[in-house]
C-alpha cells in the first residue's frame, strides 16, 4: 500500500491544474488530484463547481466538500542578447473552496460553492527589465453560487444557479522603460480595488447511459468585472506639467472572466473510475485590458486572448475500503497568442500531472489530498506592444501545489 | 502512519524542488558570454566630460550612472569585469561650491550651475531648457574622495591636459591650471590624470579625448586662436585650436602609457561639431521683418550696397567676391542676421576717409559687417542674443541693425580650421589604434548618421534635433542616456571585431533622453 502510494505520488507527479491566462483551475481536491477532470464524476459536493446537475445522484443527503491548495508559482525570464534577467518573488497563493449540497427531495438538491477559479499573483523584482509591463500584480475573483439540481429521470438531471463574484486587483508597473523623477525614481502607477462585484450563471446536465457510465454538460457565463472605485496612485512622476501628477487618483478598467465550457464522461469498472473533461475557454473576450485614469491619463495594453481548450485526464483506483488513490493528466492550451506575451500573466502551453488520495477517517468523514505539477516548456515570446516597443525574450514558468481537504457526508 | 506522512512530506519537498524553472542554456551560466581576448577584471576609462556623464550643462549622479563607461562596465560584467567606481557627484542638482559659495566669472554668472531641465507651460507645451532651481547644489569642490575610481573622465580636459601635473591642484584653481571635477579626485594635489589611471594597473581602458581641442573654440563662436603649429601650450588660451601635431605627441603619450603594461583597451575619434544641436539649433536666419521694416532697412543700406562696395572693389580694397558677400539685403519674412567677420577687411577707416566721408560711427558698424549665410553657425548660448531691442524704439537691434559679435557666429572659415584639426586628429587616433593592436571605435560616423536622418533603433530613431532627437541632452552637446547606450554598443562591436570578445548589448530604449521639471525660478 505504502509503496503503491509512493508510486503514484512519483510517477504520476503529479502536476496541477493551472490553466491559461489568470485561470486558476483548483476547485475541488478530488477533482485536482484527477487532473480537474469532474464535469461527469458523482463523487463529491465538488459538483457544485463542476456540474450541479450531478448534485441529485450523490447517495447521502448531506455532502459537504471543503479544501485548500498552497500554490508555489515561479517565472523565470532571460534575453541572452540583452543579457537581461529575471524570476518572480511570488508568494504562496491559497486559495479556498467550499461546498455543500443537500437533497430536499428525491428529485431535487440544492446547494452551495464558494471558489476562486480565477486569479493571479505574479512578483517580478521592483524595476526589473520588464517593469514598463508589470512590477507586481494580485488578482482575486471569489465565486460564491447557490445551486439546484433536477433529476428529471435516473437517466438525465439538470442544475444550475446564480453567481454572484467579489473580485480585487493590485496592479503596479512602471509608467515606461524611461520616465523618472528628477532624482532618477522610476515613475509608477499602482491601482487598487477590492469589493468589485457582478454576477453570472452556470448550468449543468447530465447522462447516465448505465449505472457505471456518465456524461457531462457545464456551462459557467463570462462575467466582467467593472472596477469603478478604486484608487490608482502615481508615483515618482517629475514635477512638470508634462508628466500627471503624483497622488491618488480614480480609474476605470474592465477585467473579463471568461466563460468556459465543459463537456466529458466518466466511467467506472470495478474499483477503478476513469474521467475525461474537455474545457472550453472563451478567452477572445479579453481584447485588451484599458485603464482610463480620473486625472486625464490613459493606457490601453493590447491582450488579444484567443479561446483555448484543456483536455483533461483522471483515474481513480479504490485501494481498500478506506483509501482513494487518484491521479491525473492534462494539455492546457495558453490563450496568449504570439506577440501578446505579457509577463503579468506569462502562461505558455503546459502538462498538468496531478495525483492524490482520500482516507476514510470514519464513513462520514475522509481526508482529500491533491497535488499538481503543471510543466511549461520554456518559450521565446514577447509583447510587441507598450512603451519602447518589443519587450521579450526567454520565458519558463513552473507551478506546484499541494492540497488537503475534507469530505463529510451524512 | 506518521512515518508515512514523514516520507510524504519528503517526496513534497521533492516535488518543490523540482518545480524551479531552470532554463536549458541559463545566461548566468559560464561560457554564454566571453572576454576573448580581453580582460575587463579592470577597467579605466579615460576622457573629458562625454566620458563622465556630464549632461544638461553639469555633471550630476543619474548622469554618472548613464555614462557609457559605467553602462559597459555592468556589460562587461558578464565576462569577468570588476568593480567599476565612479566620482560621484554629491546630487542630482549637479552645480559645484568651492568653499561653500558658487565659483562666479568675472561677468557674475555661476560658472558651475545646476543642470538644465526642460520647462514647460501650463497648457504642457514645452518652454525650452532652463537652469534646475529646485534643490541647492551641495557637492563641494575642495572635498576629495579621496581613493581611486574606474571613470577617470574628466569634464573640459583637453588632451594635454591628461598628463598635466597639479591639474588636480586645488590652488591652482584661481589660475585656470586646475580642473574642478579633478581637484575632487586627484590621488595628490600634483598627481596627473594618466598617472592616477596608470596607477590602477587597468587591465583595460578606454580613451576618448581630443573633443574639447577643438570644442572649445568652436561653441566660444572662434574667438580663440588656431594654434596649429605651435606646440607650446604654455601659451594657449582656453578657447584656441590645440596643433594637431601636439595633438598627436600628446596622444601617442597617452596611448603609451597605457598599454605599457599589456593592458588591452578602446579608442574613440572625435565627432564633427558642427553637427551638434549646439551649434544647427539656432537658424541662421532667425529675424522676421515685415515688409515696410525691410523697404526702410534697405534703403538704409543702398547707397552702401550700390554705390560704396562696387567702388571699394574697384580700388582694390575689397574683392569683387568680397563685395558681393557684403550686400545687405533684407526681405519680407525671415532674414538672415547681420555678424560681425573678422576674416572681412576692417573698411572702417577707408570709409571714414574723404573719398567716402561716412561717420565714424557708420563706418565701425560697417567695418566687417555682412549677412550669415546657410552656411555659419550660431551658437545655442546666442539665441538670446538675436533681436534684441536694445534702444527700446527699434533702431538698435541685435542682428540687424547691431550686427552679431564673433563669439556669436561660428564662420564657415572657422568652421573650416575646426574640421582640419579635427581630421587631423582623428587620423592620429585611428593610427595609434592601429599600431597597438586596440579597438577602434569611429563614434565620429555613428554621430554623424545621427546628425543626417538619424539611427533607428528599438522603438523609434535617435536624431541631433535638440530636445526632441533622443541623442542630445539640454546643453546640446553631451550625449543623453540613450546616446551613451549607443556609444556602448559601438563599442562593443568594435572591441568584438578587435578582440574577440561576446557580450549583450544595450537596448536604446531602456535608456531616457532630457528630464522635464518645471522646479525653476
Amino acid at each position: 500500500m505504502k509503496k503503491l502510494l509512493l508510486l503514484v505520488l512519483f510517477v504520476s507527479v503529479t502536476m496541477v491544474t493551472y490553466a491559461g491566462g489568470y485561470r486558476v483551475s483548483v476547485q475541488g481536491q478530488r477533482a485536482i488530484a484527477m487532473g480537474h477532470t469532474g464535469v461527469a464524476v458523482v463523487n463529491s459536493a465538488e459538483l457544485v463547481f463542476f456540474n450541479p446537475a450531478g448534485l441529485v445522484y450523490l447517495e447521502n443527503k448531506l455532502n459537504v466538500s471543503v479544501g485548500a491548495s498552497g500554490i508555489f508559482t515561479d517565472v523565470v525570464f532571460q534575453n541572452e542578447q540583452l543579457g537581461i534577467s529575471a524570476e518572480t518573488d511570488n508568494s504562496v497563493g491559497t486559495p479556498l473552496n467550499v461546498y455543500a449540497s443537500y437533497q430536499v427531495t428525491d428529485w431535487m438538491s440544492v446547494g452551495i460553492g464558494v471558489y476562486t477559479p480565477y486569479g493571479s499573483e505574479v512578483t517580478w523584482p521592483t524595476d526589473w527589465a520588464g517593469s514598463q509591463l508589470v512590477n507586481n500584480i494580485d488578482l482575486a475573483a471569489i465565486y460564491v453560487q447557490p445551486v439546484v439540481s433536477f433529476k428529471l429521470s435516473d437517466h438525465f438531471s439538470i442544475g444550475g444557479g446564480p453567481i454572484y463574484v467579489t473580485g480585487s486587483v493590485n496592479f503596479n508597473r512602471n509608467a515606461s522603460r524611461t520616465t523618472t523623477d528628477f532624482e532618477g525614481n522610476r515613475s509608477n502607477i499602482t491601482i487598487d480595488d477590492s469589493g468589485v462585484s457582478s454576477w453570472g450563471w452556470s448550468i449543468g446536465a447530465m447522462v447516465n447511459l448505465t449505472e457505471d457510465f456518465h456524461l457531462g454538460f457545464s456551462y459557467r457565463s463570462e462575467i466582467i468585472l467593472e472596477s469603478e472605485d478604486g484608487v490608482a496612485t502615481f508615483s515618482n512622476f517629475p514635477n512638470s506639467p508634462a508628466a500627471p501628477p503624483n497622488g491618488d487618483t480614480s480609474f476605470n478598467a474592465e477585467l473579463p472572466l471568461p466563460a468556459e465550457l465543459t463537456v466529458g464522461l466518466s466511467y467506472e469498472y470495478k474499483k477503478w473510475l476513469f474521467a475525461f473533461d474537455y474545457n472550453r475557454q472563451f478567452w477572445d473576450v479579453y481584447e485588451s485590458l484599458d485603464l482610463t485614469f480620473g486625472n486625464g491619463q490613459s493606457s490601453i495594453n493590447p491582450r488579444n486572448y484567443k479561446n483555448s481548450s484543456v483536455y483533461r485526464f483522471g483515474l481513480q483506483y479504490q485501494a481498500t475500503e478506506k483509501i482513494a488513490l487518484r491521479a491525473g493528466y492534462y494539455r492546457d492550451e495558453t490563450p496568449v497568442q504570439p506577440g501578446f506575451f505579457a509577463p503579468e500573466t506569462p502562461r505558455n502551453d503546459s502538462d498538468g500531472f496531478s495525483g492524490g488520495f482520500s482516507f476514510a477517517i470514519t464513513p462520514k468523514l475522509a481526508i482529500d489530498a491533491s497535488f499538481f505539477y503543471l510543466r511549461f516548456e520554456e518559450v521565446e515570446e514577447s509583447y510587441d506592444f507598450g512603451d519602447g516597443g518589443s519587450f521579450g525574450g526567454t520565458y519558463k514558468s513552473s507551478a506546484f501545489a499541494p492540497g488537503l481537504g475534507l469530505t463529510y457526508k451524512m | 502512519m506518521i512515518k508515512n506522512n514523514i516520507k510524504y512530506l519528503v517526496v513534497l519537498a521533492l516535488g518543490l524542488i523540482a518545480c524551479e524553472p531552470e532554463f536549458d542554456n541559463p545566461i548566468e551560466d559560464a561560457g554564454t558570454y566571453s572576454s576573448g581576448e580581453a580582460d575587463f577584471s579592470n577597467y579605466v576609462a579615460l576622457g573629458n566630460s562625454l566620458t563622465a556623464g556630464l549632461a544638461d550643462g553639469a555633471l550630476y549622479i543619474t548622469g554618472q550612472e548613464n555614462s557609457y563607461p559605467n553602462i559597459l562596465s555592468k556589460q562587461f560584467a558578464f565576462a569577468g569585469g570588476g568593480e567599476f567606481t565612479q566620482p560621484l557627484m554629491a546630487d542630482n542638482a549637479g552645480g559645484l561650491l568651492l568653499n561653500g559659495s558658487p565659483v562666479l566669472n568675472p561677468d557674475g554668472f555661476n560658472r558651475f550651475p545646476n543642470r538644465r531641465v526642460l520647462v514647460f507651460d501650463a497648457d504642457a507645451v514645452p518652454i525650452g531648457p532652463a537652469i534646475y532651481t529646485g534643490a541647492p547644489a551641495t557637492t563641494e569642490i575642495s572635498t576629495n574622495l579621496e581613493g581611486t575610481f574606474n571613470n577617470m573622465g574628466v569634464p573640459g580636459a583637453k588632451s594635454f591636459h591628461l598628463g598635466a601635473k597639479g591639474y588636480g591642484n586645488i590652488t591652482n584653481l584661481a589660475t585656470g591650471r586646475a580642473n574642478p571635477y579633478y581637484v575632487r579626485f586627484a590621488s595628490t594635489p600634483e598627481a596627473s590624470i594618466i598617472e592616477d589611471a596608470v596607477g590602477q594597473a587597468p587591465t583595460f581602458f578606454s580613451l576618448w579625448i581630443g573633443n574639447n581641442d577643438i570644442l572649445s573654440y568652436a561653441t566660444s563662436g572662434g574667438v580663440g586662436v588656431d594654434r596649429t603649429g605651435n606646440p607650446n601650450f604654455q601659451e594657449y588660451g582656453n578657447d584656441d585650436i590645440t596643433d594637431p601635431g601636439f595633438f598627436d605627441t600628446t596622444y601617442r603619450g597617452l596611448v603609451g602609457a597605457l598599454v605599457q603594461n599589456g593592458a588591452k583597451g578602446v579608442l574613440l575619434n572625435l565627432p564633427d561639431v558642427s553637427s551638434l544641436p549646439f551649434f544647427t539649433t539656432v537658424p541662421t536666419n532667425a529675424v522676421p521683418l515685415d515688409a515696410q521694416t525691410a523697404t526702410v532697412l534697405n534703403t538704409r543700406f543702398a547707397l552702401y550696397n550700390t554705390q560704396i562696395l562696387p567702388r571699394l572693389a574697384l580700388s582694390g580694397v575689397i574683392s569683387t567676391e568680397e563685395a558681393a558677400q557684403r550686400q545687405i539685403n533684407f526681405v519680407e519674412g525671415q532674414n538672415f542676421v547681420t555678424i560681425v567677420d573678422e576674416s572681412l577687411t576692417d573698411i572702417s577707416t577707408i570709409l571714414q576717409s574723404p573719398a567716402f566721408g561716412v561717420d565714424a560711427q557708420t563706418a565701425s558698424l560697417l567695418a566687417q559687417l555682412r549677412q550669415a549665410t546657410s552656411e555659419d553657425l550660431i551658437p545655442l548660448t546666442s539665441s538670446g542674443n538675436i533681436g534684441v531691442d536694445l534702444s527700446g524704439d527699434g533702431t538698435l537691434i541685435t542682428g540687424v541693425s547691431v550686427p552679431l559679435g564673433d563669439a556669436d557666429v561660428l564662420t564657415l572659415a572657422e568652421q573650416a580650421l575646426v574640421e582640419r584639426a579635427r581630421l587631423s586628429y582623428n587620423a592620429t587616433i585611428e593610427a595609434l589604434a592601429t599600431a597597438n593592436n586596440l579597438a577602434f571605435y569611429d563614434v565620429a560616423a555613428d554621430l554623424s548618421q545621427a546628425a543626417n536622418g538619424g539611427i533607428p533603433f528599438d522603438s523609434g530613431v535617435i536624431t541631433s534635433q535638440f530636445v526632441s532627437g533622443g541623442g542630445f541632452s539640454l546643453d546640446g552637446v553631451h550625449p543623453t542616456p540613450r546616446a551613451h547606450a549607443l556609444v556602448v554598443n559601438g563599442i562593443l562591436d568594435a572591441i568584438k571585431a578587435t578582440y574577440g570578445v561576446n557580450l549583450p548589448s544595450v537596448n536604446l530604449s531602456d535608456y531616457g533622453t532630457i528630464t522635464v521639471s518645471n522646479e525653476v525660478n
